[in-house]
Parts: C-alpha cells; structure tokens; sequence
C-alpha cells in the first residue's frame, strides 16, 4: 500500500486529508442511476436490465475516479470495494423481489376459498375454475408420512452421534450423512423408483412418494439435531448421571427436552423443505386431478407437482392456477418457516448459554 | 433443596464418564437404547450403500443392452430399434450450466454476505440476514414458474444484446430468434436459486471472523476495504469454497427450475443463447412419462452418473476444507 505522507497533519476536528461529502454515494448513485437509464433509452435498448447494469458500471467507474482524484489511491480501493459490495447487493434483491411480488401479484387473482376447496375433476386446461384441493391433501399427506418415518431415525442417529459416537462407524455416519445432504432429490425419487417400483413391482403412490421424501429429511433432520445435541451443556449430563440416572433416562429426560426447541426448529423447517420437492413426486405418485385420500394405494396429486402440470398445460388459465397453487405452497412453507424461528427464539434461552 | 448433599458428592467419583460408558453394558434400557441409536446410524449407512447398489444394478440392465457408448453418445433413444443412448449431451449441458450459474452466484454471493457482515447498517443487518434464509426456502418449482414466465421473456433483449455485441465469441453467437429458453438462462436462474444458499453460509463464516485482527488492522489505520482483504477473506476462505461447493451440488442436481426453462434437444451446439442442451436431472423429468421400464433403467443410469458427480463435489468441498484449515492462520 501507499503510504500517505500528508496525513502527519494532526489538525484537531479536520482530517488530514479531503475527504468526499456524506451525500457523495448517493449522488454518484443518482447520477450513473440517470445516465445509466439516459443512454439505454438513446439506445433504444428494451431491457431494463441492461439500463441497470450500464448504471451500476457507471457508478463503481465513477466512484473511483472521482475518489481517486479527491482523497488519494487507498480510499478509492476502499470506495470501490465499498461500492461493489453495494450493487451486489441491488443485483441479488432485483430477481429475489420480482420473484416474490410476480408469485403474490398472479397468485392472489385465483387464490379463494373455493380455490382451496375443490379439486381438478372434469376439468381441462382451456376452461377456468378448479382448484388445489386434492394437492393440498396429498401433499400433506406425504409430508406427514415422511415425518413420520425420517424424524425418529434422524433423532436417534443425532443422539447416537452426539452421546456415544466415538469409534469409526461413528466418523463414516458423519461423512455419509453430510454425503446424503448432498443428494439431488431427483436421485432420492430413482432410487425409490429402482427398488420400491421396479424391483418390487409396487405402483405409483403417495407412500413412494414419502420414501423419497424420507431419504431427503433424514440427513437435514440428523444435521440440525446435533448440532442442537451439542449446545446442551455438559454439566446437566454430568448432574444427572451423577445422581445415578442411567444413560437413556439422562438422554431422555435433561438432554432433549434442554434441547426440544432447536430440535423442533430443525425438524420445520426439514418439513419445509421436503414439502416443496417435485422431482420425486413426479416419478412416484404421477399426480393426478381427483381426490384421493389414500397414500398406499394409486396416484396422488401434490401442490408442486401440480404447479409443475399447469405449467406445462401452457394455457392462461393453467398459468393462473400454477400461480395460485405456487402462491400457496410458498405461503406454507414461509409460515412454517416463521413458526420454527419463533420458536427457537422463544426457546433459545434454555441452552443456558 | 437436597442439591447441597449432591456437592460433595462429585469428588467421590472424579472419574465421570468412563464408568458411565462401562455401566451401559449392565442396564437393559442403556442396551436397548444404545442398540437403537446404533441401529439408526447403520440403517443410514445400509441406505447410502442401497442408493448406490440399486443404482448401478438397474444402470447395468439398462447399459449392457446400449449399441451405442454411454459416455460419449450424442442419442437418446432407449426405446428404438438399435438401442442407443448416450450421456455427453447431458454432461456438457450440467456442467456449463453449472458453470455459468457459479461464475455469476459466487461473487455477488461473497458481496452479499460482506454487505450483511460488514458495510449493512447494523439495524438493516439483522432483517437483511433473515430475509436470505427465508428465500432459501423457496421451492425450486417456484423459481421454475418464475424463471418461465417472468425470467425467459426479460432475458430476451439481453439475449439479443449479447448476440449484436459478443456474438464473435461464438459462444454468445445466437443463430435463430426463439425465446430465451437456453443454457445461459438456465445457469443465470440457477445463479439464483443458489444466491441465498452461498450467501447464508458465507456470512455466517465471516460473522465469526476474529474480532481482534479486525481491531488490529484498523488500528493500523487500514481502511475497511483492507480490513477485509487482511483479516475477513483469509479466514473466510475454506467457508467460501465449503459454501459454493453446497450451491454447485444444488445446481448440479436441480430439476423443476431447469425443466420449466429450457427447451431441450439432443444436438450439440456450443452456440450458449441457443435453445437447446439439456441437464441429467431435467433429462429425467422430461423423459419419464413417455419411459417404459427399460427407458426407466436407462434414466437411472444417467442418475447414477449424476449421483456419482454430486458425490465427487462433495467430497472435493470436504477435502479442501479439511486441507485450508490446517494451513489457515486465523484460527486463534
């Protein structure tokens, strides 16, 4: 770095060097803001987007030129670097906001209480109407069945990681089970399709489904949970055992219910993400536009699996309803979300740290 | 309360938890207990090795009756007359989507987290971080839905900007006039979808950057860009790879958002904003309906391979991670 001889100046209230007035960001910003949109107009350019990058590439130039000029090299780096960081962050919140307005801007026109109540029976792409009912029931029921069977193997395998894991199966758990996060859903789905389907002979259903879904769950929920396990602090372990209380009472009774409120955090939001799985929907329940209560037996619809039809149907009144049903699984998943932060803020003091 | 007698009592047995792990043996509920939690962690274990044994014994039904080469075929066609399917197509399409979303996510990814870590106002700092991990939650088929109908007509104009500006690259040389429904849409979409993944990581890495060799550089009189540079980056560096590497097994294995976007053929075309191309999982989505069990078989060996990809990334993330934090000099 270049040293900075002026600065030896120790003028009290006045820095040394020049320095940029406080609003000088934001003019610049303005300022590439009008040029940037000034130029794609004279251009003819339609996208806006490009208005906006020329914008942003005006603005960090400029800041280091002018920076440059007024307060020297070292600040015009810090200027930049501060700048950079900045449209970085206008470049990421463009998409992820037109994303949330366009889903809540298309999804409210369809989205009632008939909507939610009736299903897709006898209806076809170029009329209106028809609901999500039938996905919402599937849906929650293959959630509900994967819960069912990955939460008490993730538990389990948390605890044994966390309280007895020592030796080598303990170390290849660990590395499988950070191997298993990793596995795209779409490959969840193909197994269960080689084994459940194709091996065994069984058709689609909302239970093939659930098994995929399981593969997925059991990792997140085995993560989360040990790391929960982890902040429990010791000395509980060690009071209890030292009362006499066997092991699996100790775990039982002072180490999961000290660590409950994580632990249901994790399992939510686990919850959250497998409900907005399509890939191995789609290769095992199919999908379908009626009612079906039964997880074991036939084809089921799903609430992203139906987005991903109506999609495909590529009419307005499919698109309109793709919407709506997007709408609602984001609307779930976000307050499932919500729910499970509040909850580990509520409960977040007892790990006593 | 009856705690006081309990005082005393620890010194009696200072040594805690090795007779404890002796005592599990003579308790029955310790041993069922134990068996238990065991067993999850082996049903874990038999599960990966199932995944795997499944995998590659329906991809050799499928692979010893292909005329054609896997690796190296161009076709798809499992159910035609000579039996030919092959996986290039595909691994080109994975990878430089893959590539192309990395190229845009990890930087802004880095730039965010720095923004959320470092230069956000403190009040900003703390909804900005929850926002993140609130957008990765959002399905992939929403991202999908969105990419579609919202994504493909805007990119459109960029498409043809590029087309009049770079086309001499050839990459960015667009030879017709269709939508944008290509790889490069596909890797900006993925770009992001993974954002909020890389991001969340990255911060939470650079949040725990040690507070003194911050002071320190500053005392130094270093302004915040050096700070960062000095103390934040080189800390931070093994959780910016760890992080990428989570949103490249994320984009490698996306299906829905890549499926909705991209309209996909079997011909090779290095040409970026044609449509065309096509990834492992968004191949299987779209070939399945029309799949008897064969065609089945031969997607699930192109899973296989795709199952087989996500693991090597992963275990590379790991490798390195375990290699820069020996080496790292922040530790302390």
């Amino acid at each position: 770095m270049d040293r900075q001889p002026a600065t030896d100046t120790p003028a009290p209230g006045t820095l040394a060097h020049r320095r940029m007035p406080r609003w000088a960001p934001a003019g610049l910003a303005l300022a590439s803001a009008a040029l940037g949109s000034g130029l794609g107009l004279a251009a003819g350019w339609h996208s806006k987007v490009q208005w906006g990058l020329l914008a942003a590439i005006f603005f960090v130039l400029g800041t280091y030129a002018i920076t440059t000029a007024v307060e020297g090299k070292r600040q015009a780096k810090d200027r930049i670097a501060t700048s950079i960081v900045w449209v970085c962050f206008a470049l990421a919140v463009v998409p992820l906001a037109s994303l949330t307005w366009t889903t809540v801007a298309r999804g409210v026109k369809v989205l009632d209480g008939y909507f939610l109540s009736h299903s897709m029976a006898g209806l076809n792409q170029m009329v209106p109407g028809g609901g999500i009912y039938h996905a919402i029931i599937g849906t929650l029921e293959q959630v509900a069945f994967a819960t069912l069977m990955a939460v008490p193997v993730g538990l389990l395998t948390a605890i044994y990681l966390v309280e007895y894991g020592k030796g080598r199966l303990a170390k290849a758990v660990t590395f499988f089970v950070d191997v298993m996060t990793g596995i795209p859903s779409i490959v969840a789905g193909l197994f269960i399709l080689s084994t459940w389907v194709l091996t065994f002979g069984m058709g689609p259903s909302g239970f093939a489904g659930s098994l995929a879904l399981t593969i997925l769950m059991m990792p997140i929920v085995v993560r989360s949970t040990e790391e929960m396990l982890k902040l429990v602090p010791n000395e509980l372990r060690e009071a209890s055992l030292a009362l006499g209380v066997p092991k699996w009472r100790t775990i039982l009774k002072v180490v999961l219910p000290t660590a409950i409120g994580g632990i249901t955090t994790g399992v939510m939001l686990a919850v959250a993400r497998i409900a907005g799985e399509t890939a191995p929907v789609m290769l095992l329940v199919l999908g379908s536009s009626f009612i079906n209560n039964d997880p074991f037996s036939d084809e089921q619809a799903s609430l992203p699996l139906y987005v991903y039809q109506e999609y495909m149907l590529g009419t307005p009144y499919s698109y309109d309803r793709a919407w709506g049903a997007a709408l609602t699984l984001i609307m779930f998943v976000m307050i499932l979300n919500l729910v499970a932060r509040a909850i580990a803020r509520w409960k977040a003091p007892k790990t006593g740290r | 309360m009856n705690t006081t007698p309990t005082v005393p009592a620890p010194p009696a047995e200072p040594a805690g938890p090795p007779p404890s792990a002796k005592g599990t043996a003579t308790r029955p509920g310790d041993k069922i207990f134990l068996g238990l939690s065991r067993g999850s962690g082996i049903l874990l274990l038999t599960l990966m090795a199932a995944i795997a044994a499944f995998l590659t014994y329906r991809a050799y039904i499928a692979i010893s009756e292909n005329e054609a080469n896997f690796l190296t075929s161009f076709e798809w066609n499992p159910q035609g007359e000579p039996v030919e399917f092959g996986i290039a197509i595909l691994v080109y399409g994975t990878i430089v989507s893959s590539i192309i979303a990395m190229v845009i996510a990890v930087p802004i990814a880095v730039g965010i987290a720095l923004f959320v870590s470092h230069y956000a106002p403190r009040r900003l700092a703390a909804p900005l971080a929850y926002v993140i991990d609130l957008l990765a939650a959002v399905p992939s088929i929403v991202y999908g839905l969105w990419g579609a109908l919202v994504l493909v007509p805007y990119l459109g104009g960029m498409n043809k900007w590029l087309d009049q500006y770079l086309g001499w690259t050839y990459i960015f040389d667009k030879t017709g006039t269709g939508p944008a429904r290509n790889l490069f849409t596909v890797g900006i979409l993925l770009a992001v979808m993974i954002l909020p993944v890389i991001t969340n990581v990255t911060r939470e890495v650079f949040l725990q950057s040690p507070k003194m060799h911050e002071e320190a550089a500053l005392a130094l009189g270093a302004t915040r860009w050096e700070v960062i540079r000095m103390s934040v980056l080189p800390f931070g560096r093994s959780g910016i790879i760890s992080a990428s590497m989570l949103g490249l097994g994320r984009a490698l294995g996306e299906t829905m958002a890549v499926a909705t976007v991209l309209s996909p053929s079997f011909l090779f075309s290095g040409h970026l904003l044609d449509p065309g191309g096509g990834t492992f999982a968004q191949n299987i989505a779209a070939k399945f309906n029309e799949a008897d069990e064969f065609g089945r078989d031969a997607l699930i060996a192109s899973g296989l391979v795709l199952f087989v990809m996500t693991l090597l990334v992963n275990g590379a993330a790991r490798l390195i991670i375990a290699r820069r934090k020996e080496y790292s000099g922040a530790n302390a």
